[in-house]
């Protein structure tokens, strides 16, 4: 780890000024992410902008009817929102589902968006990574890959992004404001997270300085039928292999409206609209959800050891999509803590 | 005075004595020991697996300033010559491992530096940007790949016994009715305790050192800086209080002590060198290890030939071993026995001993392949076992000090309800999922080695007992206070227990499931030569009750000494203390094992798992949904402390199982998952209904106290149990561990 300044902005003109005012700047929410990995050496921030002080954490009903979650909010006050848990259950549960709770009372919403991805070889400074080191080649590919993606990968990256919560916040469609040099603006949630491609050294399109400043939530919450289902290693603290978050508006067993999204699978939490048109107006059916399931896989292409993804996605997508339609309160695997 | 003791502590639950510092956090480990102007340390690490370090380009971080120093091969003074030097009480054979001198990397994350620096922030940015040129060379780390270089081992490691061959293993089988042959595969494991490797080195102005260092046995460590240093026993102390977890990665002096040693001594100054996560996968481990069984029976399910090889790495250096196989010829009756074992050389780390080395990782092969074979044979598992049960160490061709492992089985069985199992596979199910029953167990040695034990008592009745053997966390200290206050009918708050001191008297390393047995018979020991003295001294008091008796005639209870035959005629202990006008009163002993009793029996403890799994089919999801563990260990001493070693067994049983790997990419020979983030153990909701039993075993052959030891045998089977039950549940036979999603999709 190198030495480093650290300011605390107290707003957010100041913040995105620190920043601006800096070589090789950084912004701290939570530090759950950055500091793993200023201490391993893959990060090597020279100047920290501290953001816990902003006037950020609020979580309030919009004027269009949805709600905007502070940028600055923990991941657990979050998830544990009276507004959250009724309107967006499907979001509260895919909080709850990742980390730990010891990290998602340190985590913020805008920092869940900005963790890197994960990948054993990212993390060791030992080996070549394209991520780390632009240009050095990609050491999953053709490794030990089986956390890694089976979408939207590229020859240089097969990095997968760890969030669950993106996952959610992906299907609900929430939108990302930010605010940098160059003033405020909006980004879509599926802009906010890029795919790989020739530069996987960028994980999202937010250009330098900008910050997350909160994220809007539509006024749909698929509330009534919704899953989040993550397949994982152990029951707790531990990154999805697999998840799907689905949001589904039923009138009588006939699909109106249709939201799917995966994690574990991608360099962003991977949404797919074609499957959710394959979804629309159909009856909710185990036929239908094995046909939007092999059309999600149908571009998947396994690394070796993480082949096994692309069956048990499919598998998951449809008992994820059964559950929604149920209207099963319980999306998650047997164990799942309801209470903190 | 009721006859009813209220000093009777033995066999009794009282809680650890030292909770409350570790609760509070007074407890004080190796690596936060407050030592005055101290500097800090901090290893850099080779990344690659094999070659040889050209140059080391110090000079940029040796101008930092509060940059010290940069220890490496360059400049670090030629120690001890011979590798006798560096051999501990466990090393196996080989050449033992020297940090930093010479020039050639043997295995990936190798020490080759170590900053020193004025604190400790400065030492970890400084061995980040400190320079250093490999010349890198082929490495080998792949066993699979390489199992054919298998070679048979020497028994240069202390406890290795080579591989039982009796009868003819082939021709048995040839008869058989029913056979089976399979092949095993576990992946590489770490003990990763909790408490991370460190040292704490106080320099004192005199040259002496006190070192606190995170180990299992202080004076293991003693004795190396002895040999190579050339620090006698009154220039370096060695001391481990408290151990957030071993496992067996203390019992060798792991590297953090020789650098901090070696730097303390050099710089003159006092250091503290912590390891990191990372680090700790460049510790030993418990070997990758490939394992055939061939198992015969007959018509009636009699065990007609057993067949076991297991092969797994060691390092080029140094040639580790542990007992995998010869299990496999004791747990059974069998006479055609044919076991093999071997080991490879390979450019990785020396393996080393963790939890129940060789029988956890053989536990698995045997048993998963028992259930084969009750499979093949159409006999109910448990019923199977019964029907081979070994009445005799066939082995070593002996009587059991005492074995029940019979009631073991009875009692899990009624405890679990085995008889509502149904055989066949896929016909038990839960809701939407299917369920899944499994059984397995083992057999691990009794062992007691040689240990001396001090104790004083005070005029005010106070207790000190002492011996350096070390406290894992098994509750070492708790035991100790029992027995003592037992032996001379003390509460146990009178009673202090010292431990993990190299001023103290000598025990051997904390390992092999011996402590209780070893330190607590010196113990027993050494309160009984306390009482004898307390006896003579009361015989001298006017009117003594006690006159003339021998210490047999009498006993101590609730603070009195009182004639056995007429508990009414007895003294107060604490008069007699007050009267014999001495300030303290001690006592030394040591005891050792009992020769003929080891010539004449084969001492073990046993244990049998029971377990119910939930197998979501379609998604490969596996729950442990209930554990019923039942152990036979002889007597046990601590109820909760014991129960609590064998929870935390069933806990690892279901990590080997079902999560714990160390995964290495043998591009670059090197292992991957180096964090608790990827390394995945269990976290709460994966631990559901565990139901501990103890049958305990009067066995007066074992040792003084009767006692076999906890800490080992209630990881044995459990792994094997819940493999057997995701069969049970699914009809899929998964012979590769840990059972991942992965692999039963």
């Amino acid at each position: 780890m190198n030495p480093f300044t650290l300011t605390r902005a107290a707003s957010v003109d100041a913040a995105v000024r620190d920043f601006s005012g800096h070589e090789a700047a950084a912004y701290i929410g939570g530090g759950t992410n950055l500091l793993d990995l200023m201490k391993e050496n893959v990060a090597h921030p020279q100047h920290l902008v501290g953001l816990n002080k902003l006037p950020l954490s609020a979580i309030e009903s919009t004027t269009g009817g949805g709600l905007r979650l502070g940028a600055t909010a923990s991941n657990a006050d979050t998830a544990w929102h009276p507004e959250v848990q009724q309107r967006y259950p499907l979001l509260s549960q895919a909080i709850l589902a990742g980390a730990s709770p010891q990290l998602r009372n340190m985590a913020t919403n805008a920092g869940n968006l900005m963790q890197r991805t994960r990948c054993y070889y990212f993390y060791d400074t030992a080996t070549p990574c394209n991520k780390r080191e632009p240009g050095s080649g990609c050491a999953a590919i053709g490794g030990y890959n089986r956390i890694h993606a089976i979408l939207g990968t590229s020859e240089h990256c097969i990095a997968t992004h760890p969030s669950d919560m993106c996952v959610a916040l992906a299907a609900l469609e929430a939108v990302v404001q930010v605010q940098g040099p160059d003033g405020e603006r909006q980004i879509k949630f599926e802009d906010f997270h890029r795919l790989p491609e020739d530069h996987p050294e960028r994980d999202n399109t937010l250009k330098p300085g900008e910050l997350i400043t909160g994220i809007e939530l539509p006024a749909q919450g698929f509330a009534e039928n919704f899953a989040y289902l993550k397949l994982r290693d152990r029951q707790s603290y531990a990154f999805a292999l697999v998840s799907v978050a689905v949001g589904l508006e039923l009138d009588g067993n006939t699909i109106k409206e249709a939201r799917l999204a995966l994690g574990g699978v991608a360099h962003k939490p991977w949404r797919d609209r074609a499957a959710e048109d394959l979804l629309k107006g159909q009856p909710a059916t185990e036929a239908t959800f094995r046909k939007v399931a092999e059309a999600v896989l149908k571009e998947a292409k396994g690394q070796g050891t993480n082949d096994f993804k692309i069956e048990l996605a499919k598998r998951a997508i449809v008992r994820a999509l059964t559950q929604a339609a149920a209207g099963e309160q319980q999306a998650s695997d047997v164990f799942t803590n309801s209470n903190p | 005075m009721s006859t009813d003791s209220n000093t009777k502590y033995v066999g009794k639950a009282p809680s650890r004595v030292e909770g409350p510092l570790k609760v509070t956090g007074q407890a004080k480990y190796s690596a936060e020991f407050d030592v005055p102007d101290l500097v800090y340390g901090y290893v850099v690490s080779s990344p690659v697996a094999k070659g040889k370090i050209r140059k080391i380009h110090a000079d940029k971080i040796l101008a930092l300033p509060g940059v010290l120093q940069v220890f490496s091969h360059e400049n670090v003074p030629t120690l001890a010559w011979f590798d006798r030097s560096y051999k501990d009480d466990v090393a196996p054979g080989g050449s033992p491992f020297r940090p930093l001198q010479d020039d050639e990397i043997k295995f990936s994350q190798q020490p080759v530096a170590l900053v020193v620096a004025e604190t400790f922030e400065l030492a970890r940015y400084a061995a980040s940007v400190l320079e250093i040129e490999y010349e890198q060379e082929k490495h080998e780390t792949d066993v699979e790949a390489l199992r054919e270089k298998g070679q048979e081992p020497g028994s240069g490691k202390t406890g290795y016994k080579p591989p039982v061959r009796r009868g003819n293993a082939d021709k048995g089988l040839s008869k058989a009715e029913h056979r089976i042959k399979q092949e095993y595969v576990h992946g590489t494991q770490h003990h990763n305790p909790m408490e991370i490797f460190g040292a704490t080195v106080h320099y004192h102005p005199d040259g002496k050192l006190t070192v606190y260092d995170k180990t299992q046995g202080v004076f293991n460590c003693q004795q190396y800086l002895k040999k190579v240093f050339g620090l006698s026993a009154d220039k370096a102390r060695v001391v481990n209080l408290f151990m957030g977890g071993g496992f067996g990665a203390g019992l060798r002096p792991q590297y953090e002590l020789y650098l901090s040693v070696l730097a303390a001594l050099e710089l003159k100054r006092s250091i503290r060198l912590s390891l990191t996560r990372q680090q700790m996968f460049s510790l030993g481990h418990r070997p990758h290890t490939l394992q055939t069984v061939e198992l015969g029976t007959d018509a009636s399910g009699a065990l007609v030939g057993v067949k076991h090889k297991a092969v797994h790495e060691t390092s080029r250096f140094e040639e580790y071993t542990e007992n995998v196989v010869n299990w496999s010829g004791m747990l059974y009756q069998c006479p055609d026995v044919h076991l093999e074992y071997e080991v490879v050389p390979l450019d990785v780390f020396t393996p080393l001993d963790m939890r129940a080395p060789g029988a956890a990782t053989g536990s698995i092969g045997l048993e998963v392949a028992m259930d084969e074979m009750a499979y093949a044979a159409g006999i109910d598992p448990l019923e199977f076992r019964r029907r081979n049960y070994a009445d005799r160490d066939q082995n070593e061709d002996k009587p059991f000090s005492s074995k029940k492992l019979r009631e073991v089985y009875d009692e899990g069985a009624r405890r679990f309800g085995w008889d509502k199992r149904k055989m066949e596979p896929r016909s038990m199910r839960e809701g939407n999922r299917l369920v899944g029953w499994g059984m397995a167990g083992g057999v691990w040695d009794a062992s007691m080695q040689k240990a001396a034990a001090k104790a004083t008592i005070t005029a005010d009745g106070k207790l000190t007992v002492s011996s350096a053997a070390g406290e894992n966390g098994t509750g070492t200290y708790t035991v100790m206070t029992q027995i003592a206050a037992e032996t001379l009918g003390l509460p146990m708050e009178a009673v202090t227990a010292k431990l993990g001191d190299t001023t103290l008297p000598e025990a051997p390393v904390q390992g092999g499931s011996w402590t209780a047995a070893t330190v607590g018979s010196a113990v027993k020991s050494v309160c009984e030569a306390l009482g004898e003295k307390l006896l003579k001294l009361a015989q001298k008091m006017d009117d003594s009750p006690l006159k003339g008796a021998k210490p047999e005639d009498v006993e101590f209870v609730n603070g009195l000494i009182r004639l056995r035959k007429e508990p009414r005629q007895s003294v107060v202990l604490r008069d007699v203390l007050q009267v014999s006008g001495e300030r303290e009163i001690e006592a030394d002993s040591s005891v050792m094992p009992n020769p003929l009793n080891m010539q004449k029996y084969s001492m073990h403890a046993h244990n049998a798992v029971f377990v119910e799994v939930q197998v979501d089919e379609d998604l490969g999801t596996i729950h442990v949904t209930r554990v019923v563990n039942v152990v036979a260990a002889g007597r046990i001493i601590n109820q909760k402390t014991a129960r609590s070693q064998v929870l935390g067994s069933v806990v690892w049983g279901i990590s080997m199982a079902l999560m714990e790997e160390t995964v290495m990419d043998h591009r670059y020979g090197r292992y991957l998952n180096h964090n608790f983030a990827e390394y995945h153990v269990p976290v709460n909701a994966d631990v559901r209904d565990i139901e501990v039993h103890f049958v305990e075993e009067e066995d007066p052959h074992v040792n003084p106290l009767g006692v076999k030891g906890i800490g080992e045998v209630g990881l044995l089977g459990v792994a094997a149990a819940i493999t057997n039950a995701v069969y049970h549940a699914t009809g899929k036979r998964v012979r590769s561990l840990p059972l991942t999603i992965d692999k039963l999709l």
